[in-house]
């Protein structure tokens, strides 16, 4: 514990930019994956174990796509279009066959595709981890703001991810398709006999949601080592936002994975051997306070 | 009218039979030789984010088992390699290990795990009593440890004592010229990022007492995000930096404290930069990071070290590892301590191997010893220099002396109280 540190940052303008940005960067990316998940539960009642291999989907497609373009902007829409293919397909094929079975039997088909998902990446990519690049407009000096250090790139992912939370926000809100995915998440079958193909709706969310997932990991795969299996960690961080937001709340999702973005960034200030742990006795005490999660809402 | 042919053999059937019996007393070794092989069992990290040092540990055992096996095997002996995946799980690795002696029939056994999985083969070893080299282990304690000590075991790797010796004595030159005083560490939070970040430091204030060391960064193994280690670092200013983060994490880490300018604010020292493991796959290698030598062709500058390096990328499309050198010297090792005992038998391999020199690529005056008092490699080119972007990548080492790494690490053994 190093309480000096953290309250020397607190009273620092630099620090608390530096390391209020690493929070955002941290719980941005977090989000994206987090915020698919919880879309896919929220409407098709599904836990998705495999979304973190969409994840990593998102940062094989974007550094291919980027080694054979070198276009940076293609290799992002690769990412994520490519998994958004890969979970209308992954839905169609598989997923639709397990609604409404036992949750221990959709956990395991999502297992066994998570391990499969693996071996597919070892095949096409290798087993050795690769790394992508930092694309040469962002190979640039970091911003000094009030002092403290802030890489543009970072930057642009987390203004990317808040656009995605704002669309996605204000379409489920405001627009008919968004309204009819909500009528599907509450009522499948009214909307059904109202000659809507409930099909096409969860199809398009599970594609929505590996989008999400797949646009995390593209814009992760500048700045992180690709490896097969490397979704796997990001899954278990982002299991810990929905739940902490709330399973099926995207705003949940959001202040979920800030709430866990500062923890970590100012954790590894005062708490440099327990930040991990602090991330789950943050999970632990929202749960014991409010078991819905801090957006969550309560199952009749 | 047909013919009728009478029990038993034929004359010509007799006289080949009589014709091979002859030849195979004449020459036992072929018939042996044809009758069996021998097999070595190899457990190592062939799937996930460390599978690298699996597959270019394997690539490196089974160039050198080619030339062997064309020289005749071990003592007449074909080599036969049966090598399995733990998956870097100790618990695997042993159970790997045990079943390749028990079930395949292995007779010696290679062991290409990493540190966590080596001290598990060691107990299988201690157990079996079958020959086996630990190849990719460098945590002193394998070796340096009596209480580890079995006359089975030998360790053809690194040893991080070695590297902490002379990267400590590199380092604490730069520090004194530069006026480097507030240092940070970062490295993987298991036994080989704790013990050999301690080694360093402690040689460091060694020959640069008044070195202080401001902050210290854990990051665990196989962490996906180090933002908030990079950060932490920045915050403290240090002038220096020093890190034993490798493979994939330590990419990770530079891509990310790149865009911070990390680099260009403090003197990094980074023990794995060094090895094309992270070298080529680096896209924006930043220069003037100081590394150890790990695998590179081009160290130690000989015919013999290049053209091993070539003949492993003319066979594998990629440069080998610090793994693989370290793979490819038990294979050696093993070669000539069986033709020196004319057998393939472990215990009298074992024997042969305890002081064994030999002529090797990597050796610091071009052989590696096989020290008998704790049956670890010692005399492999060891130094330290500064990396730019492209080939060759580290353009001058600075070489360790042995003599200076021989006695200062018998002082951190009667420290430790391993003698």
């Amino acid at each position: 514990m190093d309480l000096d540190a953290l309250t020397g940052c607190l009273a620092s303008s630099a620090c608390l930019v530096t390391q209020t940005t690493s929070g955002f960067i941290i719980g941005m990316l977090l989000f994206l994956v987090a915020v698919g998940l919880t879309l896919i539960f929220g409407v098709l009642k599904v836990v998705n174990f495999s979304h973190g291999a969409f994840y990593m989907f998102g940062a094989y497609f974007a550094m291919t796509a980027y080694q054979l373009s070198g276009s940076f902007a293609l290799a992002m829409l690769c990412g994520a279009a490519g998994t958004a293919i890969l979970g209308l397909i992954f839905e169609r094929v598989f997923m639709s066959r397990v609604y409404g079975a036992d949750v221990l039997m959709q956990l395991l088909v999502c297992y066994a595709f998570v391990l499969i998902f693996d071996d597919v990446v070892r095949m096409i990519w290798g087993p050795e981890f690769k790394s992508m690049g930092m694309p040469a407009a962002f190979q640039v000096a970091p911003l000094f703001i009030a002092g403290g250090v802030v890489p543009p790139y970072y930057l642009l992912l987390i203004g990317v991810a808040l656009a995605a939370a704002m669309i996605l926000g204000l379409g489920l809100a405001r627009t008919r398709i968004g309204k009819v995915i909500r009528a599907a998440a509450h009522n499948p079958g009214m909307v059904s006999a109202l000659g809507i193909n409930t099909g096409l709706i969860y199809g398009g969310v599970f594609a929505l949601g590996g989008m999400l997932a797949g646009l995390a990991g593209a814009l992760a795969a500048p700045v992180r080592s690709l490896t097969p299996g490397m979704g796997f960690s990001v899954l278990i961080e982002s299991f810990i936002v929905t739940v902490i937001g709330g399973m099926g709340s995207i705003l949940g999702a959001l202040i979920g994975a800030i709430l866990i973005g500062m923890i970590r960034s100012f954790g590894s200030l005062g708490f440099p051997l327990f930040t991990e742990g602090l991330m789950y006795l943050f999970m632990v005490i929202v749960l014991v306070s409010r078991p819905t999660g801090l957006f969550g809402k309560e199952v009749a | 009218m047909t013919r009728t042919r009478k029990p038993g053999m034929s004359r010509r059937a007799t006289l080949a039979m009589m014709g091979a019996g002859a030849a195979t007393f004449a020459m036992p070794w072929v018939a042996r030789a044809q009758a069996k092989t021998i097999k070595i069992g190899m457990p190592t990290i062939l799937s996930g984010r460390v599978a690298q040092l699996g597959t270019s540990s394997r690539n490196a055992v089974m160039l050198e088992i080619e030339k062997v096996n064309a020289a005749g095997g071990l003592a007449g002996r074909t080599i036969e390699m049966v090598i399995r995946d733990s998956k870097g799980q100790p618990q695997e690795a042993a159970r790997v290990a045990r079943e390749l002696v028990n079930t395949d029939g292995c007779e010696i056994l290679i062991d290409a795990e990493a540190s966590s999985g080596a001290f598990a083969v060691h107990e299988v070893a201690r157990d079996l009593g079958v020959l086996c080299l630990h190849t990719n282990s460098e945590t002193s304690a394998l070796t340096a440890d009596p209480k580890q000590h079995i006359p089975n075991a030998f360790r053809t790797a690194r040893q991080g004592v070695h590297d902490s010796i002379v990267g400590g004595s590199y380092a604490a030159a730069i520090a004194k010229a530069k006026g480097l005083k507030k240092w940070a560490t970062c490295s993987p939070d298991y036994a080989y990022g704790r013990d050999t970040t301690g080694e360093y430091v402690t040689y460091l204030k060694r020959f640069a007492p008044d070195i202080e060391i401001i902050s210290e960064s854990w990051p665990k193994l196989f962490q996906p995000d180090y933002t908030e280690v990079v950060t932490k670092i920045l915050q403290a200013k240090p002038q220096a930096l020093y890190s034993c983060l490798w493979g994939g994490d330590l990419t990770s880490y530079i891509d990310q404290a790149n865009i911070y300018a990390l680099f260009s604010q403090m003197e990094v020292f980074a023990v794995n930069m060094a090895d094309y493991t992270a070298l080529t796959v680096v896209k924006n290698l930043p220069k003037g990071i100081h590394s150890g030598n790990r695998y590179i062709k081009t160290y130690p500058a000989t015919p013999e070290n290049a053209a091993w390096g070539d003949a492993y990328k003319a066979k594998y499309n990629e440069y080998p590892t610090n793994w693989s050198w370290e793979n490819a010297t038990a294979i050696m090792l093993l070669a000539e301590a069986s033709k020196k005992a004319n057998s393939a038998d472990g215990k009298k391999i074992a024997e042969a191997l305890r002081g064994l020199k030999i002529k090797s690529p990597f050796g610091a005056d071009g052989t590696v010893t096989m020290r008998a008092e704790d049956q670890t490699l010692v005399g492999y080119a060891i130094g330290w220099g500064t990396t730019i972007p492209q080939e060759p990548y580290v353009p001058q080492v600075q070489a360790g002396d042995w003599k200076t790494i021989f006695e200062l690490e018998a002082e951190w053994k009667k420290s430790k109280g391993y003698t």
